[in-house]
């Protein structure tokens, strides 16, 4: 009930920043006592890379990514359908519109409302030169992933997840590695149909996560659930779509502030 | 509880909401320390609370250090100069001193009685002395080059991703000009030996009458055959002297002397004369059987040879009676197993 009333307050309250907007900067994977903090001036000194940090901060729909998707085409894309009622979990209740002939149904104005939050804060992500890493144990759709997260310049997982690959990460590649700053799951479950462990890892790392969660899915841990289908191929094509335009975006996005704000800091 | 902790990340939210002076970027080496700049609103960051004693441990733990790329040119650069060194100490030409002048002449200034070859004095290129190390994977903003790094096998992943891989390399390989590939393509093909090559195949010999036939040998269990089969015949087999029918009363044995000829088409074609000893019932017809196949090798194309070996017709029966063991009743059998 919190949980409803802070989500239902945060949009009206005009404040549709992405609730994390400073996460990269801030409370990503804090290891140092208070003993252990020490302060980083910018690394450029110019006023213009300021401006290009904090401009996209100011708008709701900076990437104006409310363009990509309609209702309609989440519904033909059959993402509406859920599991049986039999597979139903708890917490994703909240998030069903009804049940018909035994068959869960997903409300798709809540869909609309998380879809456009998680695809604002993947692109403000990328905005800012963050990692990307795909995730998803669903054997149909591995090459479909992998292909994109290639064309985007992202990085995907949808192969055997290794115990500690983010919890051990100095061991698992080496010392100084970076962790992905985002993960985002095109299907919260495993092979076994149980969670993820990505998923309760990603809590431990305090990397955000995004999440298209079914309705056999438990969307607690994750920062941002999208309720949805995760079996359907054209779900799946769909989602696939909307990351890949979302991230090209935000990165085209980037190159232009660079070179706007370049100029006119050597301008000034 | 699930609940809870989700509520909890809702509230940091609506906290970091007013947020908005953040604007340092992490740089990647630092990955432990925390970076702030000016935060408007004094947030309740969620700290991971390690302790320095904790560090050291960590650090401790980490194993030997790993050369850098610095410390590798250096040690190059002392090994060419060190050879110019001894090429002038031993009056040869520094351009042309190979590692066996080096060889020679270390162990010319350092005469060791070591027996233990690999404990005298060394002299060699750097590269040959430290351990080759993996090179960091990814760039100087920390991110991997490849696109599937974090799934740790990323050479083994990304060959899916080759366009269909292996049907590709066959294609290429069937065009008119593939010699200029091929050499790639054969490093990733390991050659299998055609296992049919290996039959020694006899020459057809001719009898008086200018009917051809061959000569086959066969063993199984402890029978012994040799088989002749004759061409332009009507089917029959002799054994011993005796009709097949008399001397194998049981059908199980005569299908497996007829197995040869039925897998062949060609029953009623050859005549057959055998001789056996030693086994019993099924270990003659078996022996019988490897001969007569064996001595149809001399009629038949490659390709039957083939698939007669794939068949299990040409390859003899290893299996034989097993010994017995002392304290046991037979092979495997054990005495009665009292419990007093």
């Amino acid at each position: 009930m919190a949980v409803g009333l802070l989500k239902k307050a945060l949009p009206r309250l005009g404040l549709a920043v992405p609730a994390w907007p400073g996460v990269r900067c801030m409370t990503s994977r804090l290891y140092g006592t208070a003993a252990a903090q020490t302060q980083i001036h910018q690394p450029d000194n110019s006023v213009g890379s300021d401006k290009i940090l904090t401009e996209p901060l100011k708008h709701p729909d900076f990437f104006r990514l409310s363009e990509l998707f309609s209702l309609k085409d989440l519904f033909d894309a059959r993402v509406h359908l859920g599991h049986k009622i039999g597979c139903r979990h708890r917490l994703m209740e909240q998030y069903l519109f009804g049940c018909r002939l035994e068959q869960d149904i997903l409300d798709l104005d809540q869909t609309m409302e998380h879809l456009q939050q998680a695809l604002n804060f993947t692109a403000h992500v990328a905005y800012r030169r963050g990692i990307i890493l795909f995730v998803s144990r669903n054997r149909q759709f591995t090459h479909l992933i992998e292909s994109m997260a290639r064309d985007c310049g992202e990085y995907a997982h949808c192969r055997y997840w290794q115990g500690g690959l983010l919890t051990n990460a100095n061991v698992q590649y080496g010392k100084g590695v970076r962790l992905p700053d985002l993960i985002v799951f095109l299907s919260t479950l495993n092979n076994v149909f149980q969670q993820h462990v990505a998923v309760r890892d990603a809590a431990k790392m305090n990397i955000p996560t995004v999440g298209i969660v079914d309705s056999n899915c438990n969307p607690s841990l994750l920062t941002y659930p999208v309720p949805g289908n995760d079996d359907s191929g054209p779900a799946v094509e769909l989602y696939c779509k909307l990351f890949r335009m979302t991230i090209n975006r935000a990165k085209d996005k980037r190159r232009q502030m660079e070179i706007l704000y370049g100029l006119k800091s050597q301008n000034d | 509880m699930s609940k809870m902790a989700a509520s909890s990340g809702r509230a940091l939210k609506s906290f970091v909401q007013g947020c908005c002076g953040c604007s340092s970027v992490i740089l990647p080496s630092i990955a432990r320390n925390v970076i702030l700049q000016k935060p408007a609103v004094t947030v309740l960051a969620r700290l991971v609370c390690t302790s320095s004693t904790l560090q050291r441990k960590n650090i401790a733990a980490a194993g030997p250090e790993k050369y850098t790329q610095e410390f590798i040119k250096k040690q190059i650069e002392e090994f060419n100069i060190g050879k110019r060194h001894l090429a002038n100490m031993m009056g040869e030409d520094p351009e042309t001193f190979t590692q066996e002048g080096i060889d020679r002449a270390i162990a010319y200034l350092f005469p060791s009685g070591l027996f233990e070859k690999r404990a005298r004095p060394v002299m060699k290129h750097p590269d040959e002395i430290f351990p080759k190390q993996r090179a960091v994977q990814w760039g100087e903003d920390g991110r991997p080059f490849h696109f599937l790094f974090y799934t740790g096998k990323q050479s083994y992943y990304s060959l899916m991703h080759c366009l269909r891989f292996i049907q590709l390399l066959e294609r290429i390989l069937a065009l008119p000009y593939c010699s200029i590939e091929e050499e790639y393509i054969q490093r990733f093909r390991r050659a299998l030996e055609v296992q049919s090559k290996k039959q020694k195949i006899e020459p057809l010999q001719y009898d008086e009458n200018e009917v051809a036939f061959s000569i086959g040998e066969g063993r199984r269990k402890t029978a012994t055959a040799t088989a002749t089969v004759r061409d332009n015949g009507s089917g029959n087999i002799t054994v011993n002297g005796v009709d097949y029918l008399l001397y194998f009363p049981v059908l199980q044995d005569r299908e497996q002397l007829m197995f040869p000829f039925q897998f062949l088409d060609r029953l009623g074609k050859h005549d057959m004369e055998c001789k056996v000893t030693g086994g019993g019932r099924s270990a003659q017809a078996g022996a019988i059987r490897l001969a007569t196949a064996r001595a149809l090798l001399s009629f038949i194309t490659e390709n039957e040879v083939e698939s007669m070996r794939q068949a299990g017709l040409l390859t003899p029966d290893p299996r034989v009676k097993e010994r017995q063991k002392p304290g046991q009743e037979g092979a495997r059998r054990k005495f009665t197993w009292n419990k007093r």
